[in-house]
């Protein structure tokens, strides 16, 4: 035991903190599977862990306690906040998302994570404890086929049962999460290839896999081909994802729709990528997005997209979606190309390399009369729906001044991370951002519960900057038990609760398309203030307009975690709205 | 229209790899008309032929789904005038009524069935074609007591192809060079799902 004792030291003492570009040849030592993987950790750069103990992960768990002063581990209250932890980290901090979970309903509650950052492409290694390699397949306790259930949620998943494959495989795995098109992996590990001694190489970081092409080779024909078209087009528009952020791309995007002079719109993910007040950023796509960008998509004659993937909620209507326009579609995977909307020019490729290689062939232009248009659009929304959501006449709080005096606070420097429904359209509606990745929210799967545990991640991967969750009655409701985490960790989220006693997304569509029957959305919520307390964490509730701003001042001066609840309109509504099945120029203003 | 697509997938040897290409067609719920895995050209590497019915622009999007799985180096797929393909199929039959009947031995002589195994109760056969051929022997010989049957998934060859060899050693260097971008017929048109 001694010796082993001794061995493990002097691999924390040979490991330092570095990049994983550089490959380390250590002289062989005996070490356990469980400190492979903890080694591999901290070669990929990897400091803040999010997890939860249990059976089968109790081997990595041990190892992590001589490790856990080069580790941070994060005890979360449930597997779900973890991942949902992990992902708020790698979106406010550009990193991949660490995640420790047991084996069985450790790893099943990792489900939903997975998916939601499958779908919103979010960087992700995932490890779960499983049972003994010989009591596989045998129902043993806590035993459930991992791979398999996650297979369709994951990147890429493999399962280890032998500790000598472990450095490799978690090369390929943070290699994998992190390189093209970013995505979760999930890596299971037996209990006896954790425990498992073998003679250890070192840590090589993987740079190539022969059947993986994280991204495809820019093709100089289709840049000229999109450069001509954008030349001449006398009505250009440009959209833009998360493709931009991911890409790390937001200088080289910038550059581009300047020389070019298009005017610009997000979808919700790709949302701070452009600073909210840049002249030609014109607002949000979508179904609850701004009335310019969703109007005149179908009056542009170039649409180019770059870095986003024509969700439903953008284009509404497909057979309605820009079919006047010549499309080009920038994209680092080519699956996207095609998948929903035909496009003239594909120019694949990361868009760090392609936007460049295209603004260098682009006139500088300007197009006073067409961004005029957006103008337009920008006046008669205020006039029929900003207006009286930032400014109310009535006397009861609307989500939309609550965002409006947080941004007179913020000034647009903190990180916002929202959950999902009405509370997400307006925060991403209203608030404003001067900085990159500081939008966290669930687009792609829509997770409510999502906003908790990503806020603390956020903080985490941005422990300088304010983090504040913005959340509706119902979500918070769904991962509640993340205060635990917060008071545990001392983390300083700020969180405001917009409470308008429903379930006010699906409300609203009871309400417009289903005659106001109500069904099930009158959700009764606990003393939002006293749980918090209860977690020592401080908090307040207010409902009236004269309490607003201080209270907001108040919550964000003080020092350490903070809850506030805020009462807003019961029966408000989100608009603009495209309504479901209809085309992106149908979009109503009430 | 819909018509037979044959997918070729070129795809490393690993676990559950089947499994995520499978669910690739059950989540769009696209039934999978048959399904052969097999070693190919090249030790270690596996050949995946997958045939469906469906429209080209579906065959289309599905085959980039399955490209872009990290252990699948290639995909392709072709219509059935782009290929050569063969399905073998076995029938088992009473022995006694191939010995005493002339016509039974003349139709199987016809179909280019071969028998595999003779003994005194039973008799197996076996032939390959494409599945209209295999078909016909089924009603051919069902009217002489046709006690099993059972017909393997299609293997093909895609006329055009040069083999994977080539392929691969792009693929193995760090840099790929233009030609092995993947999804390199979305430039190609229709034409392009030869190698």
């Amino acid at each position: 035991m001694a010796g082993g004792l001794r061995s493990k030291i002097i691999v924390m003492e040979t490991i330092e903190l570095k990049p994983a570009t550089e490959t380390k040849k250590e002289p062989t030592t005996t070490i356990s599977g469980s400190e492979a993987v903890l080694n591999a950790m901290i070669a990929e750069g990897v400091q803040t862990i999010f997890g939860y103990p249990g059976g089968a992960i109790m081997p990595i768990y041990d190892a992590l306690y001589d490790y856990s002063t080069r580790l941070n581990h994060i005890l979360v209250r449930h597997e779900q906040g973890g991942i949902h932890a992990a992902q708020g980290f790698a979106r406010s901090s550009g990193k991949t998302g660490v995640v420790f979970a047991t084996s069985g309903p450790g790893a099943t509650n990792l489900v939903t994570g997975l998916a939601d950052a499958m779908i919103d492409s979010t960087p992700l290694v995932c490890i779960t404890g499983q049972v003994f390699a010989h009591l596989l397949g045998t129902d043993a306790f806590q035993e459930t086929d991992v791979i398999n259930i996650t297979t369709p949620v994951t990147k890429w998943n493999y399962q280890v049962t032998d500790a000598t494959e472990i450095p490799t495989v978690l090369a390929k795995a943070f290699y994998i999460a992190k390189t093209g098109r970013p995505g979760p992996v999930l890596i299971d590990i037996t209990k006896n290839a954790q425990i498992q001694q073998f003679e250890y190489n070192g840590y090589t970081p993987c740079t190539h896999i022969r059947s993986y092409r994280p991204k495809p080779v820019v093709r100089k024909k289709y840049i000229e081909e999109a450069a001509k078209l954008i030349n001449e087009a006398e009505r250009p528009f440009v959209i833009f994802g998360q493709g931009v952020i991911l890409g790390k791309a937001e200088k080289e995007f910038k550059a581009f729709i300047e020389k070019a002079g298009i005017p610009s719109a997000w979808t919700i993910l790709g949302l701070s990528a452009l600073p909210s007040d840049h002249p030609l950023n014109t607002g949000m796509l979508g179904m609850h997005g701004n009335y310019g960008p969703n109007v005149l998509t179908n009056e542009c004659d170039v649409l180019i997209a770059v870095g986003m993937r024509f969700d439903d909620r953008v284009t509404g209507r497909l057979d309605k979606y820009a079919k006047q326009a010549k499309v080009i579609h920038l994209d680092i995977d080519p699956s996207e190309i095609d998948k929903n909307v035909k496009t003239t020019v594909p120019v694949w490729g990361d868009c760090k390399e392609t936007l460049p290689m295209l603004t260098a062939l682009l006139e500088q232009k300007m197009y006073p009369q067409w961004l005029q248009r957006f103008k337009d659009c920008t006046q008669k929304e205020e006039e029929e729906v900003i207006r009286e959501e930032l400014n109310p006449s009535g006397d009861i709080l609307t989500m939309g001044e609550v965002i409006n005096t947080l941004n007179e606070i913020t000034k647009g420097d903190a990180i916002i991370v929202t959950d999902v429904g009405q509370h997400q359209m307006v925060a991403c509606r209203y608030a404003k951002f001067n900085k990159s990745k500081s939008n966290v929210t669930s687009g792609g799967l829509g997770t409510m519960g999502f906003a908790l545990p990503a806020a603390i991640g956020a903080k985490f991967g941005a422990p300088e900057r304010d983090v504040i969750a913005i959340i509706g009655d119902g979500g918070f409701q769904m991962t509640i038990q993340e205060l635990g985490t917060i008071m545990q960790s001392n983390v300083n989220v700020k969180i405001i609760i917009l409470n308008n006693r429903f379930l006010g997304m699906v409300r609203q569509w009871q309400q417009l398309f289903n005659e106001r029957r109500y069904s099930f959305v009158d959700i009764q919520s606990p003393d939002f203030v006293a749980v918090a307390k209860g977690y020592r964490i401080e908090g307040k509730m207010v409902s009236e307009r004269k309490d607003l701003k201080g209270a907001l001042q108040e919550m964000l001066t003080h020092p350490g975690a903070y809850l506030l609840e805020i009462m807003v309109g019961k029966e408000n509504n989100v608009f603009p709205m495209v309504p479901q099945g209809c085309g992106v120029s149908e979009i109503r203003l009430k | 229209m819909k018509q037979e697509y044959t997918v070729t997938v070129y795809t490393e040897n690993q676990v559950g790899l089947l499994n995520r290409i499978a669910i690739i067609f059950s989540r769009r719920k696209i039934n999978i008309e048959s399904l052969n895995t097999s070693p190919s050209e090249i030790e270690g590497i596996h050949r995946f032929t997958i045939v469906i019915n469906e429209i080209e622009d579906v065959v289309r999007k599905l085959v980039r789904q399955i490209e872009k799985q990290v252990d699948v180096l290639k995909a392709y797929f072709n219509t059935n005038d782009q290929i050569v393909w063969q399905e073998l199929a076995l029938y088992k039959v009473p022995t006694d009524e191939i010995a005493e009947k002339v016509k039974v031995e003349r139709l199987l002589r016809e179909h280019g069935a071969r028998a595999v195994v003779i003994r005194k109760d039973y008799t197996i056969f076996e032939t390959s074609g494409h599945r209209e051929e295999t078909d016909k022997l089924i009603s051919v010989l069902e009217p002489f007591g046709l006690i099993e049957f059972v017909r393997s998934a299609r293997v093909a060859i895609i006329k055009e192809s040069a083999g994977f060899h080539l392929k691969l050693r792009e693929f193995e260097q760090a840099e790929p060079s233009e030609e092995a971008v993947e999804n390199e017929y979305l430039d190609q048109g229709k034409d392009v799902f030869v190698m």
